[in-house]
C-alpha cells in the first residue's frame, strides 16, 4: 500500500484490474485504492509476472502493507507466500499510544519488555517522540527513568550530538506535522531601549551589566499578561494556558545542537535578577546541570539570533508550547523619526503561533505590545 | 503557645468535650479511679463525676456493645478500650453492630460513637500488647477511622470525631503519649478529612501514619544531606483515605514509599500502594516500595523488637532503592 499523501495512514482496495499470472510493465495500473482523498489508481514501477495477489478488494491495509508479489523477469517463483496481511490499525498496547500510529506496522513489535523504563518515562518519551531504546537508564536496575528522558539531548548518554539532533528532529517533525504555525513579523526601534541600558550599564560595575536581550525577554514576559493566548500548552486537543510565565529561551551549544530550558516566572523577575538568572540558565546549558523542570514547563519560548544572526527569522514552536517569538539581530538603518531620516538602531521581531489557539489579529496586538513596551525601557 | 505533651493533649480535648457537650460521657477499664492506663483521663472523674467518667468491668465486648446502645439512644459516648489487642474481643460489637446498623436501618439509626484506643510497639511488651492493627479497622466500611500523629489532631480530632454520625475509631500510638511538644492556648477542632503534607519534598513521598511519622520525618531529614528532598505525608485518616494529597504528591515526586507498623501482607501500605498503582501509574519513576512489620509476632527483647518494626534506616534504605546509580 503506497502512501499517497503524508498524512495517509490506510487506504482500501476496492478492486484488482489485473490476474495472478499476467504479465506487467511499468505504468501499468494494478489496481484502485480507495483513501480519505478519493479513489486512486496504483502503478506498476517494476516490469513481471504477477505471482499473487495478498489482499481482497474490501480490505484496509497500512500503508506499507504488501499487497502483491510480482515475479521479476528471470527471477525464481516464490517457494511460499509468507507474509501475512497485517491489520491496518496496529493492536492498542499499553503504554504505547499515539507516536506508532505515524510509522506504519510492517515489522512485528520487539518483544514485550526489552526496554526497561518507568512508567512516567515512556509517557514522556512518547510526548517527545524520544526512542527510548537509545537511551542509558539511571533508575533502579538500569530502568529508564522520567529524568533521563528529558535530559535525553544534553546527557553523555552514548552520542550525544547524534541523540540530541534527533530529539531536535523529532520534537520540530511534530510542530510542523501537528501544529498550523501562522507568522507574523515586525520591526522594533531599539534605539531608545539601548540609549537607556548604556546608561543604566555605566552606573553598574562591569560584573553586573546587562544584556539587551534581557529587555527583550522582558518586554515579551509581561506583554503575555495580556495575551493569556500564547502562553501554556496544548496538551490532549485543548489550550491550557499558565498563569505564570515561564520563558524558554533558546540557547545554542558549543557542540551543536540547540536547547531552550525554562527561566521561571519571568514576568516577576527585576531586570537584574532576570540578567543573573539568564546568565546563570545559559552557563548550565553549556556544562550540564539544568533541571527537568527547566527544561519540561516553559510556557512560550524566545528565540533571539544575537550578534551573528540574520535580520530576521521564522522560529518553529516548540510542542505542546503554542507561540514561540524570535528577534533578528540589532542592525543599524537609516529610519524615519519625527519626518527626518536618522540612523537608528533596530532589531525585527517576528511571532510563530498555534492557529488552533489564536488568530493573527490577537497575535499582531501581541507582537505590538511586546514593541512598545521596549519604547519605555524604564518600565521594564 | 505552651509546652505540652500528647498525653496532655488527649486529657484537655476529653475534658473540652465533657465540658461543652452535657451528652457525652466517657466510659471504659479504669478511666475513673486509676485514671486511665495511659493516664489520659486522670483527674477527670473528680471534675465530673462518676456518671460521666465511668469505670467498666473487664469486658471489652459487653461496654463497646454498651457504647453502641448508649449512642442509638441519644447520647454521644467516648469508649476507651485500653490496646487495640483487646480491642479484638469487641470486633463483633464494632464490625457487626457499630459499622452496618446505619446501613441496615435504611438510615433510621445512627451510632455517633467514639472508640479511642491505643495501638502499636516498641516498649517491650511482647507479642500479645504490640499490634497494630489499624489496617483491618481501616477494611470496614462504616466507620471512619483517624491516626492523630500531632499533638493538635491529638487536641483536635476528638471534637469532630464525636460531632460525626457514625463511628470514629481513634487509635493513639502508646509511644506517643509522652511525645513533647508546642500547642497553641487556643487549639481546637481539626478535620478528620484530610492528610497533611509534614515535610514538602521533590524527590518522594514518604508516606506515614502515627508513630511512625516521626520515623518517616527522620529518614527525610538524613535523605536531606544526600540530597534527596523527602516530602512526607501523614495520612491522619486511614478510612477514608485522602487520595487527593497523596496524588497530588505522587505526581510530583514520581515516587512513594509507605512506612506501615502494620505487617506487610494485606496492609494498609499494600492498600496504598495499589491506589497509588491504580491512579498514578503513568507518573511513576519507580515501583512503590513499603517499609512495613517483619511477618512475626513482635518479640520481646529491645534488639528483635527493633529489628521487626519499621526504622528510619530502613525507610533510607528503601527510598535509595527507588533511585539509581546516581541517588
Amino acid at each position: 500500500m503506497p502512501s499517497l499523501g503524508a498524512d495517509m495512514e490506510a487506504g482500501t482496495l476496492v478492486e484488482w484490474l489485473k490476474k495472478p499470472g499476467e504479465r506487467v510493465v511499468r505504468g501499468d495500473i494494478i489496481a484502485v485504492v480507495e483513501t480519505q482523498k478519493g479513489a486512486i489508481e496504483i502503478e506498476v514501477f517494476e516490469p513481471g509476472t504477477i505471482e499473487t495477489f495478498l489482499a481482497e478488494p474490501g480490505q484496509k491495509l497500512a500503508v506499507g502493507t504488501v499487497m502483491a508479489l510480482i515475479r521479476g523477469e528471470g527471477e525464481r517463483a516464490a517457494a511460499a507466500v509468507v507474509t501475512p496481511v497485517l491489520p491496518a490499525r496496529e493492536p492498542a498496547l499499553p503504554g504505547a499510544p499515539a507516536r506508532a500510529k505515524a510509522a506504519p506496522l510492517v515489522l512485528p513489535l520487539p518483544p514485550a519488555g526489552a526496554v526497561h523504563a518507568s512508567p512516567a518515562a515512556r509517557r514522556r518519551a512518547t510526548e517527545l517522540d524520544v526512542d527510548l531504546a537509545k537511551l542509558r537508564g539511571s533508575g533502579p536496575g538500569g530502568a529508564i527513568t522520567l529524568a533521563d528522558v528529558e535530559g535525553s539531548a544534553i546527557a553523555g548518554t552514548a552520542g550525544p550530538r547524534e541523540a540530541m539532533r534527533e530529539v531536535i528532529g523529532a520534537a520540530m517533525a511534530r510542530s510542523k506535522r501537528e501544529i498550523p504555525h501562522y507568522y507574523l513579523g515586525d520591526t522594533i526601534d531599539l534605539e531608545p531601549a539601548l540609549q537607556w541600558l548604556e546608561a543604566e550599564n555605566l552606573k553598574r560595575p562591569v560584573p553586573e551589566r546587562m544584556l539587551y536581550s534581557v529587555l527583550l525577554l522582558k518586554a515579551v514576559a509581561l506583554a503575555l499578561h495580556g495575551f493569556p493566548e500564547f502562553n501554556g500548552f496544548w496538551i490532549d486537543d485543548g489550550f491550557r494556558p499558565s498563569a505564570r510565565v515561564h520563558l524558554g529561551v533558546a540557547v545554542s551549544l558549543r557542540q551543536g545542537g540547540l536547547i531552550a530550558p525554562a527561566i521561571h516566572d519571568a514576568d516577576r523577575l527585576a531586570l537584574p535578577e532576570l540578567m543573573a538568572a539568564l546568565r546563570d540558565l545559559v552557563r548550565r546549558a553549556r556544562s550540564g546541570g539544568l533541571r527537568s523542570s527547566e527544561l519540561s514547563d516553559p510556557t512560550i519560548t524566545v528565540t533571539s539570533l544575537g550578534e551573528q544572526g540574520t535580520e530576521s527569522l521564522f522560529p518553529v514552536i516548540y510542542p505542546p508550547q503554542v507561540a514561540i517569538v524570535g528577534f533578528g539581530m540589532v542592525v543599524e538603518r537609516p529610519w524615519v523619526v519625527a519626518g527626518a531620516v536618522v540612523p537608528r538602531r533596530l532589531v525585527s521581531s517576528s511571532l510563530a503561533a498555534d492557529h488552533r489557539v489564536s488568530d493573527g489579529h490577537r497575535g499582531a496586538r501581541f507582537l505590538s505590545a511586546v514593541g512598545r513596551l521596549l519604547q519605555e525601557p524604564h518600565t521594564l | 503557645m505552651s509546652t505540652t505533651t500528647y498525653r496532655e493533649a488527649v486529657r484537655t480535648a476529653l475534658r473540652d468535650v465533657l465540658e461543652r457537650e452535657p451528652r457525652a460521657f466517657l466510659m471504659g477499664e479504669d478511666v475513673g479511679r486509676y485514671g486511665g492506663c495511659y493516664a489520659c483521663s486522670k483527674g477527670l472523674l473528680d471534675e465530673f463525676g462518676p456518671a460521666r467518667v465511668r469505670d467498666t468491668p473487664l469486658s471489652e465486648a459487653a461496654f463497646v456493645g454498651a457504647g453502641i446502645g448508649a449512642a442509638l439512644g441519644g447520647m454521644l459516648p467516648i469508649v476507651e478500650i485500653m490496646t487495640v489487642n483487646f480491642s479484638l474481643l469487641a470486633l463483633d460489637q464494632i464490625v457487626n453492630n457499630a459499622a452496618t446498623i446505619r446501613h441496615m436501618s435504611g438510615g433510621q439509626f445512627s451510632i455517633p460513637l467514639v472508640i479511642r484506643m491505643a495501638t502499636g510497639a516498641g516498649r517491650q511488651v511482647a507479642a500479645q500488647h504490640s499490634h497494630s492493627l489499624e489496617g483491618w479497622y481501616a477494611h470496614v466500611p462504616g466507620i471512619r477511622v483517624v491516626a492523630p500523629a500531632t499533638l493538635a489532631d491529638a487536641r483536635g480530632m476528638l471534637w469532630t470525631a464525636l460531632a460525626d454520625p457514625d463511628p470514629v475509631v481513634i487509635f493513639e500510638h502508646a509511644m506517643l503519649y509522652s511525645l513533647e511538644g508546642e500547642l497553641p492556648e487556643n487549639a481546637g477542632a481539626v478535620d478528620i478529612d484530610r492528610a497533611a503534607v509534614r515535610r514538602p519534598g521533590r524527590d518522594v513521598t514518604v508516606i506515614a501514619y502515627s508513630a511512625s511519622l516521626y520515623k518517616a520525618l527522620e529518614a527525610a531529614a538524613q535523605l536531606a544531606e544526600e540530597q534527596i528532598e523527602a516530602e512526607g505525608i501523614d495520612l491522619r485518616s486511614l478510612r477514608p483515605l485522602d487520595d487527593a494529597t497523596i496524588m497530588a504528591s505522587v505526581r510530583k515526586t514520581r515516587r512513594a514509599i509507605v512506612v506501615d507498623e502494620g505487617w506487610r501482607s494485606g496492609s494498609l501500605a499494600a492498600e496504598l500502594s495499589a491506589r497509588i498503582m491504580e491512579q498514578a501509574f503513568y507518573d511513576l519513576d519507580a515501583p512503590v516500595g513499603r517499609v512495613c512489620t517483619e511477618e512475626v509476632p513482635i518479640p520481646y527483647p529491645k534488639h528483635l523488637e527493633d529489628a521487626a518494626l519499621p526504622q528510619p534506616e530502613k525507610i533510607v534504605a528503601a527510598v535509595k532503592a527507588l533511585f539509581g546509580a546516581h541517588g
